[in-house]
């Protein structure tokens, strides 16, 4: 059986810059995490999973279905939606609404319904609005369903981009960095969280975390990134002691780091 | 009965009373328009406001033209604009997208009908033109499936584009369909170029109305139903997703809106009012030519959408009664009582008025002032007369 999501051998370059050279990943459930220093090309690597950029060579499956040449909405629509590491959120409307644009790809609305107000939008409103509210409890901002996006503290728009993204009913989940910014009880809440939404939902999770504890604490499996190559992938703690992994974040003893580049 | 409720009765009925004693005085007539802003704005039962506003304009305004008959003329434009500052509000206000050839669409409804409707069809039919006027409220539609379908083909090239880049292309899209009018008189005269097209027909008017009455009760209409639709877009999937788009292109893609798709729909039902307006604005004026389509045209509709406040629906009307009746009336008395008083030489600070060089002359302030009007608006209440406010969404069990 194939696995839920299959990347194999992305490449992908920014002029003379390789920022991805041939990563294969793959996830059947869980959460798996990816790390590596900054510029290593893990948000690259989300916005090829997610249709924001083409990539240059290899390919993406999910549930079978290879997403290459799928525009971002048809990838969401397919059960992949994903969050910021800066939070773009929809800064002038309101948080129910940031959910409710998040159940666009689910709602089978034609202009028609809309202009009709028929029974059957009527329905389809108040069935969202229901949905929304649910998905605002689960991450803790019911009470600000009506307030503006803009106007939420900085840990309770991280929890928003969540829920919008969950209101897409995805399978896949691409977090990045979902914890930057957050105080650690807020981060260890939001571990608990996304636990349960592996338990609860058959979610599977790909994060892209720096915060080591979150990491070693709620992943089943670490992928590391460094200069656009994955050097190592396994269980938290055998990635952990990689003798490549720590010489990419702390550099070798007495030298600069180099490294030898593919481009 | 509440205090507001008296108020809001009496301004109503004394300020109709006030321009059907002095229905050559402007300050009356802007006393009614400012009677039903207060009427819309304040605390009052839903019933009672619905109630004055229904009098006011299915019966007050055409008693009103009965007195003054350019009175109505100005209402009529004033329904005009606002239908096509509603339209131009779902691309610019909703959507985020900066279009600056809006009145293209406009001409485009025009010309489908003034064509048809008149004469000059038999120059590139040969003959059986003009329509009879009932085939008007056909073209009503036909206009309005063709400034749609001229929104997606304008839509379609400009997809990838963003602000000012979008800004340009719309603009020098307003300006080709303009000289496109202004030459294609030749090889084959579709439009007769600057000469215009003349006489439109018009649709016989039920129960023997006066044209005048006729075309306010149409645009009063048709407005109605334009801002239902605006109503029911803006609170659904499809208003939230322009919203989306205009506040993060990117994120909303990414949250599974079609970008494609709902570009093309603003373009389109932007469009799509400008389009059944532009047919009536054929019938009623008759006589139409590229002059009437002019960029200028666009940017005024434009000032009313950012004046009233964008993505607001009574923002949108508001900002077009305010352009309208400003540069009709206001800035027009204005410079008429200036013009008065050089006549009658008076002197002011010991400077008799009668010197003042031409170059001084009070109807050359006009666009000034109006400019000026902008300019202050812009600095001092940059989100609109009425800006848009955020719909609570009624959540009956959330309990705050």
């Amino acid at each position: 059986m194939a696995a839920l999501f299959d990347a194999r051998g992305v490449t992908k370059r920014f002029g003379g810059l390789t920022a991805l050279q041939a990563v294969d990943f793959a996830l059947e459930s869980g959460i798996a995490s990816i790390i590596g220093p900054n510029g290593a090309g893990k948000t690259t690597l989300f916005n090829i999973f997610t249709g924001l950029y083409p990539a240059d060579e290899g390919s993406v499956t999910f549930r079978g279905r290879a997403l290459f040449g799928l525009r971002p909405d048809q990838i969401t629509a397919l059960g992949i939606c994903r969050t910021f590491q800066n939070i773009r959120l929809f800064a002038n409307m309101t948080v129910i609404e940031n959910v409710l644009v998040g159940m666009n790809s689910r709602i089978a609305l034609g202009l028609w319904d809309v202009l009709s107000h028929g029974p059957r939008f009527a329905r389809t409103e108040a069935d969202l609005s229901t949905r929304a509210v649910a998905l605002l409890d689960r991450v803790g901002l019911q009470a600000n369903a009506n307030d503006v996006a803009r106007n939420l503290p900085y840990g309770d728009q991280r929890r928003l981009e969540l829920a919008r993204a969950l209101a897409s009913e995805p399978a896949l989940l691409l977090l990045d960095e979902p914890t930057a910014g957050m105080t650690r009880t807020e981060a260890g809440a939001l571990m608990r969280l996304l636990r349960e939404l592996v338990v609860d939902l058959g979610l599977a999770i790909i994060l892209i975390e720096h915060n080591m504890r979150v990491v070693m604490e709620v992943s089943d499996r670490v992928t590391v990134l460094d200069h656009g190559e994955k050097i190592a992938e396994g269980p938290p703690r055998e990635v952990q002691s990689d003798a490549r992994v720590i010489e990419a974040y702390l550099g070798t003893r007495g030298s600069a780091p180099q490294r030898a580049r593919r481009a | 009965m509440s205090l507001y409720s008296v108020l809001a009765t009496a301004a109503v009925a004394l300020s109709s009373l006030a321009v059907a004693t002095a229905p050559r005085s402007v300050l009356a007539f802007l006393a009614f328009q400012g009677a039903l802003l207060f009427v819309y704005l304040a605390r009052i039962p839903t019933w009672l406001r619905v109630g004055l506003l229904g009098v006011a304009l299915l019966l007050l305004m055409p008693l009103i033209g009965a007195f003054n008959g350019y009175y109505l003329e100005v209402a009529t434009q004033v329904g005009i604009f606002a239908a096509l500052a509603l339209g131009l509000n779902i691309v610019v206000g909703l959507a985020g997208l900066l279009d600056l050839g809006y009145v293209a669409f406009f001409a485009v409804g025009a010309y489908s009908w003034a064509i048809f409707g008149s004469p000059h069809a038999n120059v590139i039919f040969g003959g059986g033109f003009p329509l009879a006027g009932a085939w008007f409220y056909a073209f009503l539609f036909v206009g309005l499936f063709v400034a749609a379908i001229t929104g997606i083909l304008l839509g379609l090239p400009v997809l990838r584009l963003h602000g000012d880049y979008l800004a340009i292309v719309t603009l020098g899209f307003g300006e080709v369909i303009r000289v496109l009018a202004n030459n294609l008189d030749k090889p084959i005269n579709l439009t007769n170029g600057p000469k215009g097209i003349t006489p439109i027909s018009r649709p016989p008017a039920p129960l023997g109305l006066p044209y005048g009455e006729y075309f306010y009760f149409l645009v009063l209409l048709i407005v109605v139903v334009v801002v239902l639709v605006n109503r029911r877009l803006e609170d659904s999937h499809i208003g939230r997703a322009w919203e989306a788009i205009r506040e993060d292109e990117l994120a909303a893609r990414a949250m599974g809106v079609p970008l494609v798709r709902m570009k093309l729909l603003a373009f389109a039902c932007g469009a799509s009012f400008a389009g059944i307006m532009g047919v009536l604005f054929s019938a009623k004026q008759v006589f139409i030519n590229p002059e009437s389509f002019t960029f200028l045209e666009s940017i005024g509709v434009l000032a009313m959408v950012i004046l009233g406040g964008m993505g607001s629906i009574p923002g949108a009307v508001l900002g077009a009664t305010v352009v309208t009746v400003l540069n009709l009336q206001v800035l027009k008395g204005l410079s008429l009582w200036l013009n008065e008083l050089k006549n009658a030489g008076v002197t002011v600070l010991g400077y008799s008025l009668a010197d003042l060089p031409t170059q001084f002359e009070p109807a050359k302030y006009e666009r000034m002032i109006f400019g000026v009007i902008l300019v202050l608006m812009m600095i001092f209440r940059p989100q609109g007369i009425l800006p848009a406010r955020r719909r609570q969404r009624e959540l009956a069990h959330l309990e705050r």
